[in-house]
């Protein structure tokens, strides 16, 4: 910069961080956010179809709601993504960057499989469920528990690690879809236990989807009430705000950060449980399609709230179901939702920095130059 | 056989030399970008469009022309990436994990989005992008290279491109290492406050970094797509190359001169299943896993070691406010 020190130079503006900010100005400020993101999309949307922004938009509606069915997979789809966000949400709460869902999802789906494929044929129904959700929770629990671990024993980059487990769960997923392929040497499972249903979760009410939802709604409250009401969600925030502080007032932080992995991979397995079992009611490498990434900014933009991911999850998948729908129709590729929602959630991160900090202009002082 | 082993380990290499690369010059400064999977698909993308754009008005391929445009639209592209990413980071202070996750949902799309329809979009009556004249001027060897036997195949057979990258990493070693701007650059990712209080501009370090890092791994993709794939682009081709590229940095314990030698034993490790004999399709899969639990292991490794000189920098994953000291 200039190294003419003669005059003292006020900048234009300073940042400061703001001291507090009323919820409602907070909330207008991402609600703002938001509408503009969606101003961008719809441009972004009308350069490349040609198309007028209000059918875009109505396009985009009729794809997520347009059909009983669309509903029913919008709202399926949301309640796995809110699945995984629940599951990584206690984890970042501490500050431990497990990026690793997607391979902790996997493994517990993986684990459903086993089940299903094992013991579909030999094994009572209401035992074979009990023995699914045990070992997909185990599954999910061990694989987020290695990477906790190292963390609390030897201070490991979790954010890494985490990465890395993900691509070994996938690469463990590829082997047993070769072993376990329908035909052989396929390479794909192809639906399990199509004809008897074995392991299915049942449909309520001629609804498949109804029991996932139902099974995610709780976990949400159950969530909710383990963060805000319950000693160990206390324990987590006070770690994840200050780890010294934790020390000193005499939590075991190497305690709290394995045993909230665990839960964090717990309802990982679960979420890798809906999907197989209640859900595709197959495995691929590719079952958990990017949601484990995608979850970590469902549950950061919602502020590690559980209710209010709810709303940003629904964000999501609406956006993404109805970029698919305009894919769909104007003949292009689908990874189109993939951009939209990239754009929605530049936005968003970018909001927030207006939520917690504030520009002062410089005031101009009388008779001073400029 | 070995001579082609050498060969075809190094071809994959390459790209995960470039992202490595990149994001090694990135995370000395203490910006963690997980978006570098994403840069790297934006990078061969808009490589792709610079050249099917050409190819498609050029009544001629003038050679020099049909590198130089896509080069030059992947710079554009990635560097777009890498601004994004810092203006979101560093200006606005917003959280690295999200900001790169977001990089490459966005990034990836955008590569696969493009590669899906972009003959629609520009109207051409082609049935696939095929850039095989591009990247025939990209894949011009040294001449003199398939005359020296298997010397000449293993060191001097590859595309200018390949040789760039390894003496990007090697400047970039040369860089951190010895002189004033890298040590500034270092102290920056080691503790910014310090680095402020010295007089060191934290913000415009970072800014630099990330985006010399982010055109860096652009590069990758527009290896992978003109050379290793011929020019052909096909959607997810790609794959798990930027993630690997990352696990790459770790494996190289932040070192651009080492991620030279990891980036071959990397690319050795993808490929090595091809070349043991009556492997089943189940077994090769495993075989994948190398790299990542390899990692892995380097990853327990050094943080168990506690050597200073290997350790990732002090404040990688944190974003500076100079007002919060």
């Amino acid at each position: 910069m200039s190294s003419k020190v003669n005059k003292v130079h006020e900048p234009l503006f300073h940042i400061a961080k703001r001291t507090g900010i009323p919820t409602w100005l907070s909330w207008l400020i991402r609600i703002l956010s938001v509408a503009a993101a969606l101003v961008a999309c719809a441009v972004v949307t009308v350069i490349l179809t040609g198309e007028n922004p209000i059918s875009v938009y109505a396009t985009m509606i009729d794809g997520a709601i347009g059909t009983k069915r669309r509903v029913w997979s919008l709202l399926q789809n949301t309640a796995i993504l809110l699945c995984i966000s629940l599951a990584v949400t206690p984890a970042f709460k501490m500050k431990f960057w497990n990026i690793g869902a997607e391979g902790q999802v996997l493994m517990g789906g993986l684990a459903t499989t086993a089940c299903m494929i094992l013991f579909g044929e030999s094994m009572p129904s209401l035992l074979l469920y009990v023995l699914i959700i045990v070992t997909s929770i185990a599954a999910g629990a061990i694989w987020a528990f290695i990477p906790a671990f190292f963390k609390a024993k030897w201070n490991t980059n979790e954010t890494l690690f985490t990465l890395m487990m993900n691509y070994i769960a996938m690469q463990i997923v590829s082997y047993f879809t070769y072993i376990w392929s329908v035909p052989k040497g396929s390479g794909q499972i192809g639906v399990i236990n199509a004809a008897t249903r074995a392991g299915w979760l049942p449909s309520i009410g001629g609804n498949a989807y109804l029991i996932n939802i139902i099974i995610v709604a709780v976990l949400t409250v159950g969530m909710y009430v383990y963060l805000k009401y319950n000693k160990h969600g206390y324990e987590l925030s006070v770690v994840g705000e200050s780890e010294n502080t934790a020390k000193y007032i005499g939590i075991n932080v190497k305690k709290v950060i394995m045993r909230t992995m665990l839960l964090s991979g717990a309802i990982c397995g679960i979420a890798g449980l809906l999907l197989v079992s209640g859900t595709d009611h197959t495995i691929t490498r590719n079952t958990v399609e990017g949601r484990g990434f995608t979850a970590i900014m469902v549950s950061w933009l919602a502020k590690f709230n559980p209710v209010y991911m709810i709303l940003t999850s629904l964000l999501l998948v609406f956006l993404q179901k109805g970029a698919i729908e305009i894919s769909t129709i104007f003949g292009l590729n689908d990874s189109f939702s993939e951009i939209i929602t990239g754009i929605i959630i530049f936005f968003i991160i970018g909001s927030e920095f207006f939520v917690n900090y504030q520009i002062k202009f410089r005031e101009s002082q009388k008779g001073g130059n400029k | 056989m070995i001579v082609a082993f050498i060969q075809r380990a190094v071809v994959q290499g390459i790209p995960l030399l470039f992202g490595s690369t990149g994001e090694i010059i990135t995370e000395k400064t203490g910006n963690l970008n997980l978006g570098t999977a994403g840069v790297m698909y934006v990078g061969g993308m808009t490589g792709v469009i610079g050249a099917f754009l050409y190819e498609q008005s050029a009544e001629t391929i003038n050679p020099v022309l049909a590198v130089l445009i896509p080069m030059l639209s992947c710079v554009l592209g990635s560097l777009f990436m890498g601004l994004l990413y810092s203006f979101l980071t560093v200006t606005l202070r917003a959280n690295q994990n999200v900001t790169g996750l977001a990089l490459t949902t966005f990034g990836v799309g955008f590569g696969n989005f493009f590669g899906g329809s972009l003959i629609k979009l520009t109207g051409s009556d082609t049935p696939s992008i095929t850039l095989t004249q591009t990247s025939n001027c990209f894949k011009q060897a040294l001449p003199f290279a398939d005359k020296l036997g298997w010397f000449g195949d293993v060191f001097l057979s590859y595309s200018f491109l390949a040789y760039m990258a390894v003496a990007i990493a090697l400047i970039a070693s040369f860089f951190f290492n010895r002189t004033r701007a890298g040590l500034h650059l270092r102290a920056v990712g080691e503790n910014p406050a310090t680095a402020d209080a010295a007089g060191i501009s934290v913000s415009k370090y970072k800014y630099l970094a990330t985006c010399v890092g982010s055109i860096i791994a652009g590069f990758g993709g527009l290896y992978y797509v003109m050379d290793y794939a011929c020019g052909v682009w096909s959607n997810d081709g790609f794959g798990d190359r930027g993630w690997l590229a990352i696990a790459l940095v770790i494996f190289a314990i932040w070192k651009p001169s080492l991620s030279i030698l990891g980036s071959m034993i990397f690319g050795g490790l993808f490929i090595v299943h091809n070349y043991i004999p009556n492997l089943s399709m189940s077994m090769q899969e495993i075989f994948k896993m190398t790299p990542y639990v390899v990692t892995i292991v380097v990853l327990i490794f050094i943080s168990m070691r506690r050597k200073r000189e290997n350790q990732p920098p002090a404040s990688l994953g944190l974003s500076y406010f100079r007002e919060e000291r």
